[in-house]
């Protein structure tokens, strides 16, 4: 037996509380009053994001979306689509709303997603050269070696609009022409695999998933620049990404796609892994340079820039993971295809490690224009357990926060920048009204003050001041003086800092502080965290009159700090409490408050 | 190997391409393809791979083709499972433990139906096919 059709529906939290199961109901009935049992079988789902759109109905095999529908739809659907075969056009999604939505040969399609970087990413065996090749793999190789000359790539390139995706967005032709114009001679080709923002794994997941789109890559931009040599500077810490790149250089090795005389075009090139050991400003051009040649990874001033003086002092184009994995999609779709995805500024899509209080998170693939709303809320499913979003962090460490009003602006490079905050490599964290700012900003201060370099004072010093003064008023002891000095510093590491690491390491605290003064007043001139994350500055009182003397909190205090009767009244000693909050958890009574 | 020459690329693409356009590669009647990133691995995806495997051998169904693939990118769910059974629609199921992987093969591939509650939605549109 097998039935013909499927009619899924999504049983994510916001759907089932929308009459979701009312509607499987509805639709059970239907397919049995019109003796479909054995025809159309009726499928529960995870949650298929638009949340807001539910509940969400799906028809397979032919791929319908159909959303808002409700019990009272269930006979229409039946009678129409599935008995007639005519589809129910006013439960359709329209698609035409969202900004960054791009029509393929003119197929609208419903789904947020468009994959170019991850075009292969859970489809294909990483491990097996051949299913790459017969997802046009090398092809764009091909057509560079046997029908272009080194510039007409480089022109290609331009005309399709390619910025860098490790968060600067540098345009990536015009890098590589710089590369290009320099004498002939030994040129270097170096993949940037140094991921290293907390919250980031786009740049793993591509490698583990699809190395051989990086590894044509960079034979392409190789060819383009002149360079026989590439290098892939990747983290030791992601090791299955190393495996597969390991493997994969060798069956392309063996299949002559790499190595001498490619394909007997003439073209050589080769590639080799260096592995980092987890410095995150070995992420920086200059300092990956400079581990690749085994010296201590700090960066250098530029000018000169490596494309001109780089590995060895050598002309060196560097590229991020995802950069490059978009160049083989563009040498085979031409560049016409690529740059009419995206943002007049900025073409293309862009991939997010969708992370923090967001109930679908996941790795995503999104036309650049895309706004965050559609990728919290569309494809990521909103909020966790129905609360409030605060912020979003995007570019990690080097980002800033980006308040609810902008929701709504389409992402691309410039957009960002305008709202304080940078694309950066990836890393999208949501935060919601569990989070408190201030924190969270200390947090990713935490974060660059350790792994500042030490070469350059204003991040070395001013990371560190930022870091005690964000502590101070965590710990309830700021001042509003604390405030302006922050201000101060920021805009002084951000100008006078050598490298990208303390130029942007401020970011969080210059965001945070025009979005979110309220929070940081509060903890000033109220001791309050309305968050409840800054220990000192809350309190856990037990109210007597709830309290019932069941010993549950004083049971589980690790020290000892509640004291009573048993069926008496507790009470919390505040000079022992440590504030871990396991008194609050543990009350059945609701009688432990914190405030 | 030989190396190859650009005729060569050619022709294994195209003879690739047409193997994999098959809804049977290998004379199978069924794919299952278990996301095995970091992700997934993290998740249990080489337990539930293995029960895969053992469910298969204990049946003695042979015309199963089992593979491993990348990030599918659904982390909320992970491990994820696509399943591929000729004469119906692909799909990919989230939080596959080893119970779940043994449903897949007595629910999904053998009694042919679709299992409740663990259906995730592909994500995008394939642009290569």
């Amino acid at each position: 037996m097998a039935y013909k059709q499927y009619i899924l529906v999504c049983g994510g939290t916001a759907c089932e509380s929308n009459r979701g199961i009312a509607l499987v109901d509805a639709l059970k009935k239907e397919v049995e009053e019109n003796g479909l049992i054995n025809d159309v079988q009726i499928v529960r789902t995870g949650c298929l994001g638009f949340c807001e759109k539910g509940p969400i109905v799906k028809i397979l095999p032919e791929d319908t979306f159909y959303v808002e529908v409700r019990p009272e739809d269930a006979s229409e659907i039946i009678q129409e689509h599935i008995i007639k075969g005519r589809v129910v056009s006013r439960l359709l999604y329209d698609n035409a709303q969202s900004k960054g939505n791009v029509a393929i040969d003119g197929i609208d399609f419903y789904q947020k997603q468009f994959r170019i970087v991850l075009r292969n990413c859970g489809v294909i065996d990483p491990d097996k050269i051949d299913e790459y090749i017969a997802r046009d793999g090398y092809k764009g190789l091909e057509r560079v070696l046997f029908e272009m000359q080194p510039e007409d790539v480089i022109e290609e390139l331009k005309i399709s609009g390619l910025r860098g995706r490790g968060g600067a967005g540098f345009p990536t032709g015009v890098k590589w022409s710089f590369a290009a114009a320099q004498p002939d001679g030994q040129k270097y080709m170096v993949c940037n695999a140094d991921e290293g923002d907390p919250g980031a794994y786009m740049d793993r997941s591509t490698l583990e998933g699809d190395p051989h789109s990086i590894l044509e890559a960079m034979a392409i931009a190789g060819y383009a620049i002149g360079a026989s040599k590439g290098f892939i500077y990747i983290r030791a810490e992601y090791p299955l990404a190393i495996d597969r790149l390991e493997n994969a250089i060798a069956q392309a090795t063996d299949y002559g796609l790499l190595g001498e005389n490619i394909l007997g075009s003439g073209f050589s090139f080769t590639i080799e892994l260096r592995l980092g050991a987890g410095a995150f400003v070995c992420g920086e051009e200059t300092a990956l340079l400079a581990s690749i040649e085994g010296k201590r990874g700090m960066p250098a001033p530029r000018p000169p820039f490596p494309a001109v003086k780089g590995l060895w002092g050598r002309p060196t184009v560097i590229n991020n993971v995802e950069t490059l994995a978009n160049v083989p999609v563009i040498m085979l779709k031409g560049a016409n295809w690529f740059n009419k995805i995206g943002t007049a500024t900025t073409k293309g899509t862009k991939v997010f490690a969708l992370t923090g209080k967001v109930n679908n998170s996941g790795l995503i693939e999104v036309p650049m224009g895309t706004t965050l709303r559609e990728i919290i809320f569309d494809i990521g499913g909103g909020i966790k357990n129905g609360k409030e979003f605060k912020a979003a962090q995007t570019g990690g460490p080097s980002g800033g926060m980006i308040p609810p009003k902008f929701l709504d602006t389409p992402i691309d490079y410039e957009s960002l920048t305008k709202i304080g905050s940078i694309m950066g490599s990836g890393g999208l964290i949501v935060m919601d009204e569990d989070d408190c700012i201030p924190d969270v900003a200390k947090f990713y201060l935490d974060f660059t003050v350790d792994e500042s370099c030490g070469k350059c004072a204003p991040c070395r010093i001013g990371g560190r001041k930022l870091l005690n003064y964000l502590t101070k008023i965590c710990d309830g002891k700021g001042t509003a003086e604390d405030i302006q000095n922050m201000k101060d510093i920021s805009e002084a590491m951000c100008r006078a800092s050598l490298c990208g690491l303390g130029q942007t390491a401020s970011n969080p605290v210059t965001s945070s502080l025009r979005y979110f003064m309220d929070e940081y007043i509060e903890h000033i001139d109220d001791k309050k965290c309305r968050a409840g994350k800054c220990k000192n500055l809350l309190r856990y009182i037990i109210d007597p009159h709830k309290c019932v003397g069941c010993t549950a909190c004083a049971r589980v205090c690790p020290v000892q700090a509640i004291q009573g009767e048993r069926k008496q009244a507790h009470v919390i000693d505040q000079e022992l409490c440590i504030k871990c909050g396991q008194c609050f958890e543990v009350c059945k009574f609701q009688a432990v408050s914190r405030s | 190997m030989a190396k190859l020459t650009l005729d060569d690329l050619r022709k294994l693409r195209d003879e690739k391409q047409k193997a994999m356009n098959m809804r049977d590669p290998e004379n199978k009647s069924a794919q299952i393809i278990v996301g095995m990133g970091t992700c997934g691995i993290a998740a249990g995806a080489k337990e539930t791979f293995n029960t895969i495997i053992e469910e298969l051998t204990a049946r003695d169904i042979s015309n199963v083709l089992v593979r491993q693939t990348g990030c599918m990118g659904f982390c909320h769910s992970e491990p994820t499972v696509e399943v591929i059974v000729e004469g119906m629609p692909a799909v990919i199921y989230g939080n596959v433990d080893t119970e779940l992987a043994r449903k897949i093969i007595n629910r999904h591939v053998i009694s042919r139906k679709l299992i409740d509650n663990h259906i995730c939605d592909k994500p995008a549109m394939d642009i290569i096919r």
